[in-house]
Parts: C-alpha cells; sequence; structure tokens
C-alpha cells in the first residue's frame, strides 16, 4: 500500500509503482476533476498542486510522491467553489466546453500564489494548458481580475441571475 | 444507475457576488421508466414546471461549449415569460424522442444549426406552455383568459389583483390540450433574446464536478482501451492475449469488429498497458503504400481535370478567360487536420440479450442510437443512449459513431457489465475524421482596364459528403463543397459579383475517412477566394478594401460586415509601426463574417498575430457575450489550423500521434480579439463556425503585406516567412 496525502487527508493505495498520479487520483481516489488529456505533459488538463507547485500529474509516476507532499486537486481547492480563481471563472463566464478549465484553474490559481500581480509574459509562461475552445483571452482576463480584485477591466458586462453585472 | 449518474444539483458557489442565488442547472439523465410517458409536471415537451416554480426547460441538441444550452433556454424562457433565475435545463434522451414521435426534432448539433434550425419550434414550445400555463390560472379563478398576464412566472388576475405562480397551476396545464398557432413575440418585446445573459452550465466546470463522458463511474463498471488497425481499412489478423491476460487487473482481451483489439481492466490504465504490451498482428491491407505527396498528385491532376460538377456559374467564364487582356492564376491546397477535441473519444456501454445502454458524449444522440443499435443487434426501442457533457465536439461526435458502435461490440462480449472505453491520445489523433484535403485553382481574367471580368476556382479533392453519406451524392454533386461559394441565396453564397464566374469539383476521394470539422468546406474555400482577391488586388494595385467594395456592391449584408471591420479597425489611417493588415469575409452556416488581422513579422521570420478585428451579422444575436466568446474560440481553432494544424500520412497511416507532433496553439500567440456584433434582423444565422473561416485567410493576407510572401500552402509552419 501507498500512501497519499490528498486534499488534506491521508489516503491509502494499492498501485503499481509506475502507475501516473493522474491515474490514481481518478481511479482509485475518484476524484474525476483532474483530466486525461494528452499522457505527455502536453495540454495541462491534469494539473494538481505538488507542495504549491503546478504539476502535470499524468507523468508522475505515483511512487515519485512523498506520503507527506501535499496533493490538491481541483477538489480540494476549495470546498465550495469559492477560491478566487474559481470566482473569477465564474463571474467572467469563462469556460466553454470545460474540459480544459480545472487544470487551466490549478495553473492560474499556483500562478498567482507566487505572482499576485502577473504580466502578460508572466501568464504566456504560466498557463501552457491547451484549450481547443479558444477560451486563452478570457483566461487572461480573469486572471487579471484576480490580481486587480475587479472583473471590471475585463468589458464583458455579463449579466447573472442576482442581478450582479461582471 | 440512475443514483451513479445523479449528483443533479449543482452547488452554488458559496459567497460570491456573482453567483449569489445563482440558477442550479440540472444533470438530469430520466430515468427508464419515465421514457415512454410524459413526465407527470410536464406542461409540453419542452417545458417542465415544478412546485417550487423552478422551470426545467428540454434541450435536445447538445451542449458541447458552444453555449447553445443557454441560448436555447433563453429562446424558451422568452416566450415563456418566466423567471430566468429559476431557469435549469436536461437532455430528453434519443430514446425517448423516438417513443414519442421526435417530440424534440432534430437532435443534430453541427453545422451551427442549434439555434439557427430550432428557434422556432423551441420559441412555440415556450409560448404555448405560457399560454397553457394562463388558461389554467383562469380557469381555476373562473375569469376569462383574456383579463390573465404572465411575467416572471406570475401570473396575475388583472381586475381583482389576484396572483399564483406557474408552479401552481402546472399539473393542470399540463392537462389541457395545447393549441395551436400560437403566436411569437415581436422581437421588441423580447426579454431574454439579446441580452449578455451568463451562461447555465459554467459553476460545475470550475469546481471539477462535471461529469464527462470520460469521468463516468458505475458500479461495476470495467474499463477498455482499444488499438485499431493504423492503417484505414487494414484489419486484425492476430495478437497474443497469453502474453498480457496475467497482468494484474486485466479480465479480458478481445477481437472488436475486424479492426481493433481491445483489452478490460478493473481500471482503464491497467487496461492501456496491458495493451501497449499486446502483441498484435495487422493486415495492412491494399492502402499500406499510400502517403500524403501520393494524394497531392491525385488531387493536382484534378486541378485540370475534364469532368468537373459545376458548384456556381454565370456567364461564360471559361470564353472569358480565353479572351481575358490579363490572366492571373493561383493555386492553393488545404491539408489533413485532426479535430482534437480535449476530451478523447469514449463511450460507456451495458449489453444484454433484451436491452442496450450507452453513456456517451455525442454531438448527435440519435445518430448515436442508431449506431448503437445496430452493433447491438437489437431493435433501437430496445437501446437507450445517454448523452453525457462533451470535452469538445468540433464536428467529430456528429455524423460517424464509430466510437459507439466499438463500445457496444466490447460490451456484447461481456454481457450484462458496464464497460466504459475510452480512447488514448494516440488513439484519438490516428483515428480520427479528418478535414478534407483539397486543392484549388484560381485563374481570375481581367479587362484591358484592369477589371475583373471571369473567375474560375476549380477545387480538386476530398468529398465529406461522400465519405459519410453517399447516398446524398446526386449525378457526382457533393453540395457541402462549395460552402462560401454558391450563387446569391440564404446560405454559404459568394459575396462577389463577378460578369462571368465559374465554381467546379473534381472529386479526388484519398482512402483517410474525412469529416465535418469545425467550420466545415467554408475554412478552405475562403483561404482560396480571399487570398486570392488580395492576389488580384496586389496585381492591379488596388487597395484590398477598395477592390472588395467594389465587388461587393450587390452584396450588401456581405459588405456590411467588411465595413464595419474597417471602421473598427481604422483601415483609412495607417496601422501601428511594424504591423501589417489583412482583411477577408465570408457567408456561411447562416451567418456573414469579416475579419481584419494585424501582424508583424520580425527579422527572423518569426509571425506574431497582435489583433484581430471580427464582426459578425447572425441576424438575431441570441447572447452577445457568448457570441463573443464564439467569435474568440474561431480564432484559437483557425489560427492553430493555419499555423500548426496537419497530418501527414505515411504507409497508409497518419504520422501524428499527440499534441507533440500535432502542436495547436497557446496562450501566448493568442491574439487580442475585438468582436463586433452587427445584428440585421429577420433571419437566425449560426456564430460557432463561421468566423473559423476568415481566421486564416486574413492572417494571411497580412503576412503579405509584411512580406511580401504569399503563402498557398497550409500550415504555416511549413513557411519561412524571413523577407527574401
Amino acid at each position: 500500500m501507498r500512501r497519499l496525502n490528498v486534499n488534506g487527508v491521508q489516503r491509502e493505495v494499492d498501485v503499481e509503482d509506475d502507475t501516473p498520479l493522474l491515474w490514481v487520483l481518478r481511479e482509485q481516489l475518484g476524484l474525476t476533476g483532474t483530466k486525461y488529456g494528452c499522457g505527455i505533459a502536453a495540454c495541462g488538463a491534469c494539473t494538481v498542486h505538488l507542495d504549491g507547485v503546478p504539476t502535470r500529474s499524468c507523468v508522475r509516476p505515483v511512487s515519485t510522491v512523498e506520503p507527506t507532499e501535499k496533493i490538491v486537486t481541483i477538489e480540494g481547492l476549495s470546498p465550495d467553489g469559492s477560491h478566487p480563481v474559481q470566482k473569477a471563472w465564474v463571474a467572467l463566464d469563462v469556460p466553454q466546453c470545460g474540459f480544459c478549465q480545472c487544470g487551466m484553474v490549478m495553473a492560474a490559481s499556483a500562478l498567482l500564489k507566487t505572482k499576485p500581480n502577473p504580466s502578460d509574459q508572466d501568464i504566456d509562461e504560466a498557463i501552457t494548458n491547451i484549450c481547443r475552445c479558444g477560451t486563452y483571452n478570457r483566461v487572461r482576463a480573469a486572471i487579471k481580475a484576480v490580481a486587480q480584485g475587479s472583473t471590471k477591466s475585463a468589458g464583458l458586462s455579463i449579466r447573472h441571475v442576482d442581478g450582479s453585472v461582471t | 444507475m440512475s443514483a451513479a449518474l445523479a449528483p443533479t444539483r449543482r452547488r452554488f458557489i458559496g459567497g460570491t457576488a456573482a453567483t449569489a442565488g445563482a440558477l442550479v442547472v440540472g444533470f438530469h439523465i430520466p430515468r427508464k421508466s419515465l421514457a415512454q410517458t410524459p413526465l407527470p409536471d410536464e406542461v409540453n415537451a419542452w417545458v417542465v414546471v415544478k412546485p417550487d416554480d423552478t422551470v426545467v426547460v428540454r434541450i435536445a441538441r447538445s451542449e458541447m461549449g458552444q453555449g447553445t444550452l443557454t441560448g436555447l433556454a433563453q429562446l424558451v424562457a422568452d416566450e415563456l415569460d418566466c423567471d430566468w433565475a429559476k431557469v435549469t435545463t436536461e437532455y430528453p434522451t434519443p430514446g425517448q424522442n423516438l417513443a414519442r414521435q421526435r417530440a424534440w426534432g432534430n437532435f443534430s448539433t453541427g453545422g451551427s444549426r442549434g439555434i439557427r434550425e430550432s428557434h422556432d419550434y423551441v420559441r412555440k414550445g415556450g409560448a404555448t406552455a405560457r399560454v397553457m400555463l394562463v388558461q389554467a390560472a383562469a380557469d381555476g379563478w373562473k375569469v376569462p383568459v383574456a383579463e390573465c398576464r404572465a411575467a416572471k412566472s406570475v401570473i396575475t388576475h388583472q381586475p381583482s389583483g389576484r396572483s399564483t405562480t406557474y408552479g401552481k397551476v402546472a399539473a393542470a396545464a399540463g392537462k389541457l390540450k395545447p393549441p395551436a398557432d400560437v403566436p411569437l413575440k415581436d422581437p421588441k418585446d423580447w426579454q431574454l433574446i439579446g441580452k449578455r445573459l451568463a451562461r447555465l452550465d459554467t459553476v460545475e466546470k470550475v469546481t471539477g464536478k462535471q461529469v464527462y463522458g470520460m469521468d463516468l463511474q458505475m458500479p461495476g463498471m470495467l474499463n477498455a482501451a482499444i488499438k485499431a488497425c493504423p492503417v484505414f481499412g487494414g484489419t486484425l489478423k492476430s495478437f497474443d492475449a497469453a502474453a498480457v491476460d496475467k497482468r494484474r487487473g486485466v479480465l479480458k482481451v478481445l477481437r472488436v469488429g475486424d479492426n481493433a483489439v481491445a483489452v478490460v481492466a478493473d481500471t482503464w490504465w491497467r487496461a492501456k498497458t496491458a495493451l501497449d504490451a499486446l502483441p498484435v498482428e495487422w493486415d495492412f491491407g491494399q492502402h499500406a503504400q499510400a502517403s500524403s505527396a501520393g494524394f497531392a498528385e491525385v488531387l493536382k491532376a484534378g486541378l485540370t481535370a475534364e469532368q468537373a460538377v459545376v458548384g456556381n456559374s454565370n456567364g461564360d467564364a471559361k470564353a472569358a478567360l480565353a479572351g481575358a487582356a490579363r490572366r492571373i492564376e493561383a493555386v492553393y491546397s488545404y491539408p489533413h487536420q485532426n479535430h482534437a477535441t480535449m476530451e478523447t473519444m469514449n463511450a460507456t456501454a451495458r449489453w444484454t440479450p433484451e436491452r442496450c445502454e450507452v453513456w456517451t458524449p455525442t454531438q448527435n444522440g440519435e445518430a448515436a442510437l442508431a449506431a448503437a443499435a445496430e452493433a447491438a443487434g437489437l431493435p433501437p426501442a430496445q437501446c437507450e443512449v445517454y448523452k453525457i457533457h462533451l470535452g469538445g465536439g468540433f464536428g467529430r461526435r456528429g455524423a460517424v459513431h464509430d466510437w459507439v458502435r466499438q463500445a457496444v461490440a466490447i460490451a456484447r462480449q461481456m454481457p450484462g457489465v458496464p464497460v466504459k472505453m475510452v480512447w488514448s491520445r494516440e488513439e484519438d489523433m490516428q483515428h480520427g475524421l479528418y478535414h478534407p484535403i483539397t486543392q484549388c485553382r484560381l485563374v481570375a481574367g481581367l479587362d484591358a482596364q484592369g477589371e475583373l471580368q471571369a473567375l474560375h476556382m476549380r477545387i480538386s479533392g476530398q468529398s465529406i459528403v461522400a465519405g459519410i453519406f453517399p447516398q446524398n451524392i446526386k449525378d457526382g454533386r457533393d453540395p457541402v463543397v462549395f460552402q462560401g461559394l454558391n450563387a446569391p441565396g440564404p446560405e454559404a453564397s459568394i459575396g462577389y459579383s463577378v460578369p462571368h464566374l465559374l465554381v467546379d469539383h473534381a472529386m479526388r476521394n484519398p482512402h483517410v475517412p474525412p469529416g465535418f470539422w469545425r467550420g466545415v468546406n467554408l475554412n478552405q474555400n475562403a483561404i482560396y477566394l480571399e487570398s486570392f482577391i488580395d492576389e488580384i488586388a496586389h496585381a492591379t494595385k488596388q487597395d484590398p478594401l477598395a477592390l472588395r467594395r467594389k465587388l461587393m456592391a450587390q452584396h450588401p449584408k456581405h459588405l456590411a460586415v467588411l465595413n464595419a471591420v474597417a471602421e473598427r479597425v481604422g483601415w483609412d489611417k495607417p496601422a501601428p509601426a511594424g504591423r501589417f493588415r489583412g482583411l477577408a469575409q465570408t457567408m456561411g452556416f447562416g451567418s456573414y463574417v469579416a475579419a481584419c488581422a494585424e501582424v508583424s513579422v520580425n527579422n527572423d521570420g518569426q509571425l506574431k498575430v497582435h489583433r484581430i478585428v471580427a464582426a459578425t451579422d447572425p441576424g438575431y444575436a441570441v447572447n452577445p457575450q457568448q457570441i463573443e466568446a464564439q467569435v474568440e474560440g474561431s480564432f484559437a481553432y483557425g489560427l492553430s489550423a493555419a499555423l500548426y494544424g496537419e497530418c501527414t500520412v505515411k504507409d497508409g497511416r497518419i504520422e501524428q500521434d499527440n499534441f507533440a507532433t500535432y502542436p495547436v496553439l497557446k496562450m501566448d500567440e493568442m491574439p487580442a480579439v475585438e468582436t463586433v456584433i452587427v445584428p440585421s434582423g429577420g433571419f437566425w444565422g449560426g456564430v460557432g463556425e463561421p468566423t473559423i473561416a476568415v481566421a486564416a485567410p486574413a492572417v494571411l493576407n497580412a503576412i503579405f503585406a509584411a512580406t511580401g510572401k504569399r503563402i498557398r500552402t497550409l500550415p504555416l509552419k511549413n513557411h519561412d516567412l524571413k523577407k527574401a
């Protein structure tokens, strides 16, 4: 049995050493918010935090993850979707199909933790996730909205059901 | 089963101003017992109102990111006069549609047709339900219905001031006979249509709770990985199951149809790694030597072939070209491309001798049901398909359900057990339905004054319709191949008047299966025509905008979007230093679109697309902020194709296998996009696809302006843009 610290909880899994962390999360632990997109660390849909570092879990053998390393998945980013990045994503209607978006949110939240006010270049360098629907500009706008504490700069004027406009 | 699939109620994001009290979108899969009869709280097929006034709008089309779920709900809810804050949605199943004589019409979600082909009957569904609800209230009060009004789910008897809610009268309303021919609102009275409303399906996508097909979990479920013969048309000879069947978790190694082998295991990772280790012998079949270079030769011959099918003509182009004072000629081509949806193909199937059920992300639930029934060897009435949210579609998950057939074929060999089959990215990349390849030879004839008198566009190449719906080919003609080049009319019409015009097609079909790829044939046709119009402008020393305006005088809707772009980008003023501009326009999927790209090319030949201005006239703009999202996304998709998109064939198979060899556009290359929506009213056009077609030609024309290099073959990664 192998021990993992996932979203603050000690879990035990019985898997082969070379199993990628992605598949342990999805199949042994049922945490399907972390997605399989490529299996070669090219697309970022599988991004999780390992001790705060954004990590592509599809190429990370589970045997290389220490029991003490803190793994945070999208399910553990906040208990209720209230992380500022998640709130900004909702406010600006960032997702389209949404399949890549959990990885985007994990990459963006890690970036904002190290650089609370990232430049465009910082964003380009940190967010190398693939989105085929093409949400990149709203992703950028949402990251800036978090940094600035306001969604107004995006100029999207989206009307929400509570009457708010973002 | 339903329990495993129905976490149904979406959660709120706690404490956000944006979503406090946000509406809740149900992910509801009706149970089998409900399939045959209307739900008890149903007002009609489109509208369910629950006692707490929750309005459930049924959506027949599939949501794959394009926002159709929200847009269609807006149409229904506007006519229903219900409280938008209480609107949720659900999918009826294809089996229910079959059992109820197609009460929900067409499920097909491609061709940007969600709104443009169902706006009429879904609004009628909403309007009819409203009339029935008001009638039920009036009946309850025993007052004339004309004295009652509805607004935001509240019905008021005006003389007495009494009021009730939709939820309280829904049960009675559902028992009334539906009135015929309920009039629809005048557009000036729309309350929800045209508003920048937030999507209904966002929250779960940022919390990981959205269930995609790949995420499905069921009690007792097994997992399958599959590999088909890498050469299209090849077959499976043999495999050595004994080499892997003792591996941990592996339950079965099995043949799937005549060309594939699958491993079923407790987890997908164990199935996949066992499959990787499985010795397999293939019969590569008759196409084992085929290559992209060979295809190009075949297509090239078609450019001058005598036999061709005419798609559009006026005047006598051949004679006019023969007598022209000056001729300009160019040959263009477009490569095979994979859709590369973020979520690879997958389906979960459970088969018994009496019943087959499939859970899958599909753009066309009815087509998925037909495929499932055929593969199951059962009548459709004994089968059901549950549509799961799509991780991208782009046309791959619509017309052909090859993966559903595979999943059912696997399930038939494991009776009673649900088996989830997921394609690896490599399998997905190499077993797609590819953007068709075509070449195009364009010849322009100018008179002595340099005016365009004649144009011949000869398209040579692949027909999607011949590959997928061969029964729709009449007299050798694939009507779809002429998208954007058709005679004046409401769909995909050419925006230019040329005294002598001939557009024809020499069909040449390589063995690589073609598919409807977001934007379809509009993509390459717009590249060919819009680049060539720029070539004519350059050759005759005319401004590309001025030439277009001259040729478009008889096409005011096409011209209006082009003018909107020119105005926003400031065409009459120079571009910022070092930047160069290119224009393109086209019409398709019911909408008129145009774009201007501002690019720079540095001394190393490195291209940067800085800014895009794009205009679209979809007739009526149902949700402008979502149209903007679609327009932006169209540039991501179209520029991915222009910069990188290429699947090459060697030894009969696709060479690219993953995003390392099939790169796509990422954040650092995404230009700023300014979307100008100019809805002229009176028609309903699509927005998911048309703009893709102007992305590449606008950039190609800007590259010419920057470098003097005319790029006629894609993708751009194969070209050196350094100034000569």
